[in-house]
């Protein structure tokens, strides 16, 4: 069974996944426990493969019995394991809280197949992360895409729309992809990045080499919606049912930063990376961009969700930010916020789902005394809002401190500027949505009528309390989960 | 005479760009959703066109399957470029389902296709 978990954590939601139309059509209930399930043992066998890959060291497994080169290979390492804890955990904690959500926004004959292609969308992301295969890897790509573009458009009135874009964005991001493929298979005649690894060094100086490198970068980009390539991603975010937006914000782009971080430091070297290109001072200063374009964005909108989208293109900065730095701390600081944001953005975009559920709305400006109504997802909101902003001992100030040391190695003082001034406009903007809650004047006004408690369904709550509650134990723990997954996955040239 | 043979000589490469560049051209360029569809179809029939090019090879070689007197492996094509791209026409085929079954949710909820209108009919509905 250990041994198996690699390909395992693959076929079983895959599996389920059309399992899940058969079992749905017989009885629709049964759709929901399945999904639960499912995802339940992804996130058993992403323990395990962390346990294995910890303990033993990496994992290579063969599919077919095929020798690497030539057969696919799957290649674990610890940044691959962790990202399939960060993948696993999400999609079944969002899974759960899914039920009522989705009863309420989706149609009833609808909910099997939503069931069906969100195991599909698990499936995409958990391969993309455990392959080790560039092809593979954009296979798996275009099953999240492919699947991610089906649960968006089943949202709201603009949501096809939105999903329209998005679907002509997300094919040229992954056709660059796959050119930058072609390119290093004309070159090396491999796709296996492990032997990517050890062919490419003595053609650093050619031609196809550098285009293939630059393909790889400008097509993920897109799939993370790095600014200025980030147009899709408002617009569909905000108009995708609830549960849509809190798992696919949380893991699309993440998965996207993952794949961008193997291309840049394991198929290429990070001497390349660093020295070849100016690719990384480019990247550096897009990532500036994004972060200043994200935050003051974030603070125009009175839309919740469409608020922590334009927050999620500033947070994709920061991420691509620490990488671009090129040092040890900045590398950690990226890897360590890709988990926190990927945690911070889940609550955040669950209590939108929940304000949703209860309300109808989620403009900002009706907020007024919502916290008498809802005290623990409000109470939870603030959490996950503070985490945002990087207040101690949340999770996001141990990312955002490593991410500034990066800065300040590298002597970068632009950056460390930005890094702070976004910082601080991420507070203003979540403090202006808890002032307009808490602290609302009308409140003096209208003491006759105190609001009646009416929290959601403990199916959403509880998600959205556990959320939380992570995102302080992180900020406790991130120290054991830099020492234990994190260092090991700093590439060796830093 | 170099320039000519550089593009004579890789005509199947210069063919790959210019229909990429159509493709491109139309899904940024054109007001029509479906123009825009069929301008991503020619962006990704592009690609497929050049990983064919890069099987094939000079000199007479053949289709991979294994021949009496033919026992090197120049004498054949490079079978694997092919096999990818049967995995990307599927990817290409069930993107185009995906965007067109969009399309037709867009035509049904709007009454057009064109960008313009859609737009100006969002804009009316947000205004009332």
């Amino acid at each position: 069974m250990k041994e198996q978990a690699p390909i395992l954590i693959v076929a079983i939601p895959l599996l389920m996944a059309f399992l899940n139309i058969p079992f749905g059509l017989f009885k629709r209930t049964l759709s929901y426990p399945i999904t639960v399930i499912t995802t339940f043992l992804c996130v058993y066998f992403s323990y395990l493969i962390a346990d294995t890959v910890v303990n033993n060291g990496n994992i290579s497994y063969r599919l077919g019995g095929w020798e690497p080169p030539w057969g696919i290979e799957y290649a674990i390492d610890h940044l691959n394991a962790y990202m399939l804890i960060i993948v696993s955990i999400v999609s079944f904690i969002v899974a759960i809280y899914s039920k009522n959500s989705i009863e309420k926004e989706i149609a009833k004959e609808k909910t099997v197949y939503f069931y069906t292609i969100y195991l599909l969308l698990v499936t995409g992301l958990l391969g993309i992360v455990v392959t080790g295969d560039l092809f593979n890897l954009f296979v798996f790509l275009e099953i999240a895409s492919l699947a991610g573009y089906a649960l968006v458009a089943i949202g709201e009135d603009r949501a096809p729309l939105a999903t329209f874009n998005y679907i002509v964005m997300g094919t040229i991001g992954a056709c660059f992809y796959l050119l930058g493929v072609g390119y290093l298979y004309i070159v090396t005649g491999s796709l296996n990045i492990t032997d990517l690894t050890k062919l490419l060094p003595p053609l650093y100086h050619s031609k196809v080499v550098l285009v293939a490198f630059a393909f790889f970068v400008v097509g993920v980009a897109i799939k993370i919606a790095l600014f200025p390539l980030h147009t899709w991603l408002p617009d569909a975010y905000t108009h995708a049912p609830s549960t849509v937006s809190a798992f696919v914000a949380a893991t699309m782009t993440k998965v996207g930063a993952y794949a961008m971080i193997r291309v840049m430091f394991t198929v290429f070297e990070p001497s390349f990376t660093l020295e070849a290109l100016p690719t990384t001072e480019i990247l550096g200063w897009v990532a500036s961009a994004a972060m200043m374009f994200g935050c003051i964005m974030a603070l125009a909108q009175d839309d919740l969700k469409r608020m922590l989208a334009y927050i999620l293109v500033a947070e994709v900065g920061y991420i691509v930010m620490g990488v671009s730095v090129g040092n040890k701390e900045g590398f950690i600081g990226s890897v360590l916020h890709i988990l926190n944001d990927s945690f911070m953005m889940v609550s955040l975009f669950l209590v939108a789902g929940a304000i949703m559920y209860k309300e109808g709305h989620r403009n900002i400006k009706k907020f007024a005394n919502l916290h008498k109504k809802m005290p623990v997802t409000m109470g939870c909101f603030v959490i996950a809002a503070i985490s945002m902003v990087g207040v101690p001992p949340t999770a996001g100030f141990f990312s955002k401190w490593y991410l500034i040391l990066g800065a300040i190695n590298a002597q970068k003082w632009f950056f460390v500027a930005f890094l702070l001034l976004s910082s601080l406009m991420v507070a203003v903007a979540f403090f202006k949505i808890i002032q307009n809650t808490f602290f609302h004047p009308s409140e003096s006004h209208h003491k006759h009528e105190e609001p009646i408690r009416d929290e959601v369904p403990s199916g959403m709550l509880l998600p959205i309390f556990v959320m939380s509650v992570s995102l302080l134990l992180i900020g406790f723990l991130s120290g054991q989960i830099i020492d234990l997954l994190i260092q090991h996955a700093v590439p060796k040239g830093f | 005479m170099d320039t000519m043979d550089f593009i004579i000589g890789k005509y199947n490469y210069w063919v790959y760009i210019v229909l990429m560049m159509i493709g491109f051209y139309a899904m940024i360029a054109k007001n029509n959703f479906v123009k825009k569809l069929v301008g991503m179809n020619i962006f990704q029939t592009a690609i497929i066109l050049y990983y064919i090019s890069i099987a094939s090879k000079k000199g007479g070689a053949t289709i991979p399957i294994i021949k009496e007197g033919l026992d090197k492996a120049h004498q054949y094509l490079n079978p694997l470029p092919h096999v990818l791209m049967l995995t990307a026409i599927v990817v290409m085929v069930s993107t185009f389902g995906v965007a067109v079954a969009i399309l037709i949710m867009l035509y049904r909820r709007y009454g057009t296709l064109e960008e313009d209108e859609i737009m100006a009919i969002i804009k009316m509905e947000k205004q009332k």
